[in-house]
């Protein structure tokens, strides 16, 4: 995993920190090395013993051992769904590890100056470093760039624990929380209770509710009434150690008039055996208030023959409690053997708003089952969907979308556009929109369009000299950019470069 | 410089011959004008020399200097020097106009084994070639083609030839769908490039443009042949009489 792509244009203005985070994803998959590090495991499979574990090292309350406890019961009466376009082995929940936590990391450090070097360095080597330094940005050519220095917190989660967060104290000047799930369990116990599964029941689905049980770290954030949170925060999730499975929550509470912008990332080794995702975000937006939630979701989508990658199994839901509140979806989706997803809304508040924005890329083997649902129950609520999907190789991709218009959303909106795009014949897209409207004053529009990627385009840029990867590569980029354009900076540029990468070799 | 010998086509998909054996001759430095009914073959010639698909060559050659283009893909024929002004230009959507010039003056480059261009060159470059088409820095911005009027996509077509350089230019029908300024400024664009070194190969049906852009050779395609060779003054004869009488007069 050592090639260094040489053609990458490097634009001046560009700072040396996003030149080479562009070169490290140039390769295949470029985040497939491991960090060599002491871990420590809790044993293989699942009982209450473990999810005792898990909360014994997390030093939790009663209160949350119990709520786990009742999710594993519920948990053990579900059954996998099996309706979604994804085939893939039957997962042996038994048969791997629930916690892993470096060993470095049992006294937690107090600050980031004490944290393993190793760990700093992985994250360094992941192109986002664990300093408090403004981050330049740059995405497009540079007459383009904004150029601007601009701050991003991070909290960065390494199998199961949640290894720092910087700009915690700047933050806390603000009023705003920014800390892992598990600090917020200790010292914001009347937040965490009242919001945690307010959004996404324990009972939800599945996945969720083994999650409920397990989740060791993730990250978790409060905006005070009438704060605009001064930076962007974000989270990076790394998965490391082998056989484990990583359970992430995420909370996110913006009370009223508040705004924040949140943005993930989320790598993994390469490795022969799948390994398993299952997150729960939940979101809760208050009066007036506004969310932006964007993931740049590159887990290792496993070989060209399907050997390996990461299940990601992920419950993600905003609801919009207050009048007014609004949420934007932003995802861009290039890794995972196999992905189930739907980042949703509930549009509660009279005249909330919920935006959904999606590209995503399958290539090889790789499945996506992925989309969005929009719950309107208020009044004069809009919402809008914009999904492109890519399908290369022998990938299947499905968009699955859900507009409900119910009896008391009267004159309330919803426009629909969803496509995809097809490099190759072995690949599949698939457009699976349901829609239920129970009032008489609401509009639902609906435009589907499937589209190989057009010869006159190619042979238009071709005749200008670009090769046909590279001419793929231009117009794919092209079709993705809408949705890339309403990502933050740092990592839109990485993702750009991801469309084009995922997309190598698969012309034909 | 380009060099097209009893050149044959046919559709691949059905049994339709087009050319039907055409040479022509350009020379470093000239420009020559090819004119001829719709659906003579024109356009379907310069597709044929810059290797779209879709057609199949059943006899003669075409080369670029030493260059056998017919063997050549689409890019190896841009980078070898041959430009194609398109009759009708492809919209690319979410794709800067400005990125897409940058992506086809490097990939040459580098076809080539030269370096690329740098972001400040390029700039600079693209900056006063725009300036002199009138095209301004928000059509630089937005997405190749997409939602530009008949006129801009034609300017932004000279624009593109302009940072390419190429050594052989073939523009169809740009003059086309253009008002009396539009035309000023892509014949200027035209003019600019005139040079010792390019040769030019101008298909229109219109004298107008040749008013501007003066060729030094007047070619009249009928059926898949050139018929008839001349000066500047065979236009001015198509502009009187139409083609009828030409028409007939090889016939
Ligand atoms: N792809 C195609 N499919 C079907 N017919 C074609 C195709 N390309 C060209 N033709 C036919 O070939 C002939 C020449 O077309 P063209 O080269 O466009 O002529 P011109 O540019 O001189 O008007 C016309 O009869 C046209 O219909
Ligand atoms: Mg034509």
């Amino acid at each position: 995993m050592d090639n260094v792509v040489d053609d990458v244009m490097v634009k001046e203005g560009v700072d040396q920190e996003t030149v080479d985070a562009v070169r490290e994803v140039g390769g295949a998959y470029k985040y497939g090395w491991e960090t060599e590090i002491e871990m420590e495991y809790a044993p293989k499979g699942l009982n209450t013993d473990i999810v005792k574990l898990i909360s014994d090292k997390n030093e939790e309350p009663e209160w949350m051992l119990e709520w786990r406890l009742a999710a594993y019961e519920r948990w053990l009466q579900k059954k996998e769904p099996k309706w979604a376009m994804v085939d893939y082995p039957e997962i042996d929940f038994q048969d791997q590890y629930y916690y892993a936590r470096p060993k470095s990391m049992e006294v937690k450090p107090k600050s980031l100056d004490e944290v393993d070097p190793k760990l700093l360095e992985t994250y360094a080597k992941l192109g986002i470093p664990l300093k408090e330094q403004m981050l330049l940005a740059g995405v497009e050519g540079a007459e383009e760039t904004t150029g601007a220095p601009r701050k991003v917190a991070v909290d960065a989660v390494f199998d199961s624990v949640s290894v720092g967060t910087t700009f915690k104290d700047e933050l806390a000047k603000a009023g705003v929380i920014f800390c892992s799930i598990s600090e917020a369990i200790k010292d914001h116990p009347e937040l965490v209770k009242k919001y945690l599964g307010s959004v996404v029941p324990v009972s939800d689905n599945y996945y969720a509710t083994l999650n409920s049980a397990v989740f060791s770290d993730g990250s978790f954030v409060y905006v005070p009434p009438g704060v605009r949170c001064p930076m962007e925060l974000s989270t990076y999730f790394r998965i490391n150690a082998e056989n484990t499975g990583q359970f992430e929550r995420t909370l996110i509470i913006a009370d009223k008039g508040s705004y924040v912008s949140y943005l993930e990332g989320c790598t993994a080794p390469q490795r022969d055996i799948a390994q398993l995702h299952a997150a729960v975000v939940e979101i809760i937006i208050e009066e007036d208030a506004e969310v932006k939630y964007s993931t740049v979701q590159n887990w290792y989508p496993g070989d060209e023959n399907g050997k390996g990658g990461i299940y990601n199994f992920v419950t993600k839901r905003a609801d919009c409690r207050g009048d007014r509140a609004k949420v934007m979806w932003t995802q861009v989706e290039t890794g995972s053997a196999v992905t189930w997803k739907y980042p949703s809304c509930i549009l509660r508040g009279d005249d909330s708003q919920g935006e959904f924005y999606s590209i995503a890329i399958a290539n090889n083997m790789q499945q996506a089952d992925t989309g969005t649902k929009m719950i309107h129950l208020g009044k004069n609520t809009k919402s809008r969907i914009v999904s492109k999907g890519i399908s290369a190789g022998k990938a299947q991709n499905t968009y699955r979308g859900l507009v409900s218009m119910h009896p008391k959303a009267k004159s309330s909106r919803n426009y629909t556009q969803c496509d995809s795009l097809l490099i190759g014949d072995k690949c599949g897209a698939h457009t699976v929109p349901y829609i239920e409207v129970k009032n008489n004053s609401s509009r639902v529009e609906h435009e589907a369009t499937t589209s190989k990627v057009d010869d006159d385009q190619m042979f238009y840029c071709r005749s200008r000299g670009m090769d046909e990867e590279e001419a793929v590569a231009l117009v794919v980029n092209g079709f993705c950019k809408d949705v890339l354009q309403a990502l933050p900076m740092e990592f839109a540029m990485e993702a750009q470069q991801l469309v084009a990468i995922s997309l190598e070799g698969s012309v034909g | 410089m380009l060099n097209i010998k009893d050149l044959h086509v046919k559709l691949e998909e059905e049994d339709k011959q087009i050319l039907k054996g055409v040479n022509l001759e350009v020379k470093a430095g000239k420009v020559h004008a090819i004119m001829g009914p719709n659906g003579s073959g024109k356009s379907t010639l310069s597709y044929v020399l810059s290797g779209r698909d879709g057609y199949e060559v059943t006899g003669g050659s075409a080369h670029l200097g030493e260059d056998d283009l017919l063997e050549m893909e689409p890019e190896e024929r841009a980078a070898a020097g041959l430009f194609l002004a398109f009759q009708y230009p492809v919209e690319i959507p979410g794709v800067g106009n400005m990125t897409f010039l940058r992506t086809s003056v490097n990939a040459q480059r580098k076809a080539r084994g030269e370096e690329e261009m740098s972001a400040a060159d390029f700039l600079k470059e693209v900056r006063a070639r725009a300036k002199d088409l009138k095209i301004d820095a928000d059509m630089l911005k937005r997405p190749v083609n997409v939602g530009f009027s008949g006129g801009e996509k034609k300017r932004n077509e000279i624009l593109q030839m302009a940072m390419l350089q190429p050594k052989m230019c073939i523009l169809d029908e740009t003059d086309s769908g253009l008002d009396v300024d539009a035309m000023k400024l892509v014949s200027e664009g035209v003019n600019a490039l005139r040079d010792a070194g390019r040769g030019f190969l101008v298909i229109t049906h219109y004298q107008r443009l040749l008013d501007h852009i003066k060729p030094d050779v007047v070619h009249i395609m009928a059926d898949g042949r050139i018929v008839k060779t001349g000066g500047p003054e065979l236009a001015l004869e198509v502009e009187n009489n139409g083609y009828a009488d030409i028409l007939s007069e090889v016939a």
